[in-house]
């Protein structure tokens, strides 16, 4: 069930677990940019001329239909392809040939549209990976278990607890996460994501396969993130109803090209964006609340 | 000039036995993405298959073309039947296990045919007798033996008659598609688990062959025979792109010449670098395998296919 | 620390008093065996590491005991003496100076066998499952191979007088096999325990995610490579001063795949499953020692069974005996140890 009990924003705050790893205030550089990105395989331009600047705290959305491209923009943003033309930036810094784990060390964590978890492991492991990239102690002191991994440790599992209060998960730390639902792997996702203290959080298709109730929760969860946690979200979905209703902003993308851009209400009356929905006729676009 | 044709004859001849192997090596990872590891002792099989068939039929002392082709024909049954037998038996439960578990089951099978081998056949040599009248022949200035003709165009033969079935018949055409997409061929209503049994007995086939042509050129067999001309068939299945028909036949080729040349120039490599060149020939090999995984992974013709994210 | 430090001491004292007792309790087959079976835990562990808990396919193990074997000997054949004798006077007796000779040749040994894991591991590690098995599989026997052609160390003949372990030290083979099994083992624990551990898990799970959380995957990959090739060089080493002889022959596919067997036996990514595999895999061959009179052809029968336990068991339980779990999951008698957090009950 989607509801979580979870502590307030007051004590989250607190416990250092929300902080990204830098918060970017109005005026500097955007959380993540990219530039006119574009990308061939071979002769296919799955995208090209992609622009978009995300600013801390933004909520915005990506759709478009199928095969537009929006997952490969993805892979682009977090450096599992590499552009062939443009640039991304993350907090300001290039990142043009950066491997994934280096660009997850900038502060930008996704999920995946086919969830990927680490199947055979607790889900408490999941989300203590997530962490991975704040690694304080080396080698060595992994072979000693003393002072300084024990006390690392302690704080890891901590944070990882916490995190998985928010999302209702806390109960089943210990359970391994191949045995969880449908949407709690969803949202262990999304924990983990979280765990690496991202300062631009990536969601591909977190509402796919949910059901209203569940959905409803999930963009609760997801308008609760980006205010604790002062992130940035970018959004892939197909539910009209999460994408409307929570994001500020949103990009429509057909055949690898941004084809409109702007606020919701401005997006679900725009007759291109209709159109490319290929036969989303008007009046059901706008009873989308 | 003459011993350069000469060697190219012998790296051409062992080609065409690496080829033949090769070949059913990248067919089965075409369909299965398995490696067959036991496929190197199907060859080994075929090897004794002949050599206990060329006794019975009295052969030994009897030599004949016929005789040699009736031996080929017994042994390609028998392993035929052995390649099927060991997909049924031991992959086709494991078809839905990681790829690891099929992978450790395939070198199970190998040793233990190995080793199977060594308690039934005995551990000791023996040797393939000369199956049809052997005679030297003289190539303007090169010297060779029918054998060396004979296993290449047999060879030759057999690989046309695979790319016949592969290319222009309807069993080949399905196993291309469940090469491509497994899910997909099933799909199609393609009957994926008896074009795979197929494409293991005709793998399996062209192994006996293989065999016997090995014990023809090299007559001293043993039940771990199959081990390194297997590897290396291996090798050059991924050198032509595992799982390309044309590429394994091109590899089989290429390996079998660098082998050769680099036993032929071995002389002149020990006095220009003082090294035994010919004796690291086995770590040559491996060495082509580790360049191509690593630089070039499609292999020569094979096409690169990304993991989707 | 102190405590650490005590503990340290007791179980060097330990393995000093089983070296020195054991040889007078057992009769001389049975302490071979203890000692195959220190060594085929350090092996199978070591490569657990790689394998099960990392998730990458290696099948060469044997040619990185190899390498250890082969410069951990030639140090104390050709250097040996000399290190031994040239302690200055006033300084520690000789059998101790000897000690220290064997342990740096033993961990020259290992380091070789790390180096030669780096190199084989970088190439290799963008490769996947078969075709990463396949390489590993070339690696090993490339070592082989120009082993074999090494002149100076004996080549296709063999390096026989490699110098006894007793040669150097009062202490006998125990000691050394025993602490490099412990030590394995430890460290095998403690990484699994901390960041470095579940980074190496989460490689094994999954790559693609692992990389997305920000674990470094190639370093992984590799780091899990070279930790498992030292241990087996030092293995390889103390094996080659056990038996005071070595031969190309003995680190072939076959003793490759021996490990490996090890290892899936006790269930890929256990560590205490690998353990008792290479205690059962090592005497399980022994007792059947006798049975060869009545094969066929006299044929030694154990890779004949042992390749067909495999195939059952790849059939039937692939997870092995214990699959990823340790035996304190299985068995109720100890808790995982971890530091203490608001959830830590006990496995179910």
């Amino acid at each position: 069930m989607a509801q979580a009990a979870a502590p307030g924003g007051a004590e989250l705050r607190g416990s250092g677990v929300t902080d990204p790893q830098a918060a970017p205030g109005a005026g500097e550089a955007p959380a993540i940019e990219a530039r006119g990105i574009g990308i061939r395989f071979g002769g296919l331009e799955a995208c090209s001329k992609f622009t978009l600047q995300l600013r801390s705290r933004e909520l915005v959305g990506l759709i478009g239909p199928n095969g537009a491209g929006k997952t490969t923009i993805f892979n682009m943003l977090t450096g599992v392809y590499q552009p062939t033309e443009g640039e991304i930036r993350v907090q300001g810094r290039p990142v043009a040939g950066l491997k994934p784990f280096a660009i997850s060390r900038l502060g930008v964590a996704r999920t995946f549209q086919n969830i990927r978890l680490f199947r055979d492991l607790t889900v408490l492991d999941n989300v203590r990976i997530g962490a991975h990239n704040r690694l304080v102690y080396g080698p060595l002191a992994a072979m000693i278990q003393g002072g300084v991994w024990s006390r690392a440790e302690r704080e890891t599992r901590e944070q990882a607890m916490a995190l998985l209060a928010i999302f209702g998960l806390e109960r089943r730390a210990e359970e391994s996460a191949r045995g969880l639902s449908y949407g709690d792997q969803r949202r262990l996702e999304i924990c983990r994501a979280l765990a690496s203290r991202p300062a631009v959080l990536l969601l591909d298709e977190p509402a796919a396969g949910m059901n209203t109730a569940e959905a409803t929760g999930l963009m609760e969860t997801i308008r609760r993130i980006r205010d604790e946690f002062r992130i940035a979200i970018l959004l892939i979905e197909h539910n009209m109803e999460v994408v409307m209703s929570i994001c500020e902003r949103i990009l429509v993308l057909n055949y690898g090209r941004t084809i409109a851009e702007g606020p919701p209400g401005r997006i679900q009356q725009d007759p291109v964006v209709i159109a490319a929905y290929l036969g989303e006729p008007a009046a059901t676009v706008e009873t989308i609340r | 000039m003459n011993t350069f044709l000469q060697h190219l004859l012998n790296g051409i001849a062992t080609g065409s036995i690496y080829a033949l192997l090769a070949l059913g090596y990248t067919m089965v990872y075409g369909v299965l993405k398995l490696i067959n590891f036991a496929h190197s002792e199907i060859f080994m099989v075929g090897a004794f298959t002949g050599y206990y068939a060329a006794h019975a039929l009295g052969l030994a002392s009897n030599p004949s073309l016929l005789g040699a082709a009736t031996v080929m024909l017994i042994s390609m049954t028998v392993c035929g039947l052995l390649g099927f037998l060991n997909e049924r038996i031991a992959y086709r439960p494991l078809r839905t296990a990681p790829r690891i578990t099929s992978l450790i089951t395939a070198m199970g099978v190998s040793l233990f045919l190995q080793y199977g081998g060594q308690m039934v056949f005995g551990p000791d040599p023996k040797f393939f007798p000369q199956v049809f009248p052997k005679s030297n022949l003289q190539l303007g200035g090169v010297v060779t033996t029918n054998y060396q003709l004979f296993v290449v165009a047999v060879a030759i033969a057999l690989m046309a008659g695979l790319q016949w079935i592969v290319y222009r018949t309807r069993f080949g055409k399905a196993m291309r598609a469940v090469s491509h997409n497994f899910e997909m061929a099933s799909l199609m209503g393609i009957p994926t688990d008896r074009i795979i049994s197929m494409t293991f007995v005709l793998g399996s086939v062209l192994a006996a062959a293989a065999g016997n042509l090995y014990g023809l050129v090299y007559p001293r067999i043993d039940p771990l025979m199959g081990v390194f001309p297997g590897l290396k068939a291996f090798v050059a299945a991924v050198l032509g792109g595992i799982g390309n028909v044309p590429g394994a036949m091109l590899g089989g080729m290429l390996i079998g010449l660098v082998e050769e040349y680099a036993v032929a120039i071995d002389p002149w490599a020990w006095g220009a670098l003082h090294v035994h060149v010919g004796r690291f020939k086995d770590a040559i090999v491996f060495a082509i395998l580790v360049a191509i995984l690593v630089f070039r992974p499609s292999g020569l013709l094979g096409r690169y296919e990304p993991e989707k994210v | 620390m102190a405590r650490r430090l005590a503990l340290g001491a007791l179980l060097i004292g330990c393995a000093a008093l089983l070296d020195a007792l054991l040889p007078r309790l057992l009769d001389p087959y049975m302490f071979q065996i203890l000692i195959y079976i220190g060594i085929n835990i350090t092996l199978a562990v070591s490569l657990n590491l790689v394998n099960g808990i990392t998730g990458q396919f290696s099948i060469g193990h044997a040619g990185f005991m190899a390498i250890g074997a082969y410069v951990s000997a030639y140090i104390t054949y050709f250097f040996g003496p000399g290190l031994a004798t040239a302690t200055p006077s006033g300084g520690p007796p000789p059998g101790i100076a000897g000690e220290f000779v064997l342990f740096g040749a033993l961990l020259a040994g290992g380091l070789a066998a790390a180096g030669a894991g780096w190199v084989v591991g970088l190439p290799s590690l963008r490769l996947k499952g078969d075709y990463l098995a396949i390489v590993t599989l070339g690696f090993g026997e490339i070592i082989r191979v120009l082993i074999l052609n090494i002149e100076t160390v004996g080549g296709a003949r063999g390096f026989a007088g490699v110098p006894p372990l007793q040669k150097f030290s009062p202490v006998r083979g125990f000691f050394w096999v025993f602490l490099l099994a412990v030590a394995t083992v430890i460290v095998s624990v403690r990484l699994v325990n901390s960041s470095y551990g579940r980074a190496m898990l989460a490689v094994r799970e999954d790559e693609v995610a692992a990389e997305a959380s920000g674990v470094n995957t190639t370093q992984t990959k590799v780091g899990a490579f070279v930790v498992g090739a030292f241990f087996a060089g030092m293995a390889g080493g103390l094996l080659g001063h056990y038996l005071q002889y070595l031969n190309p022959a003995m680190f072939t596919f076959v003793k490759s795949f021996e490990i490996l067997i090890m290892v899936v036996l006790g269930g890929m990514g256990s560590i205490t499953g690998s353990v008792l595999a290479a205690a059962i895999m090592t005497i399980l061959p022994e007792a059947l020692r006798g049975v060869k009179d009545y094969t066929p052809h006299n044929i030694d029968p154990r890779m004949v069974l042992f390749s067909l336990l495999l195939i059952v068991l790849m059939l039937t339980r692939p997870t092995g005996l214990l699959g990823h779990r340790e035996i304190w999951d299985v068995v109720p008698w100890r808790r995982r140890r971890h530091p203490a957090g608001p959830n830590s009950g006990g496995a179910a």
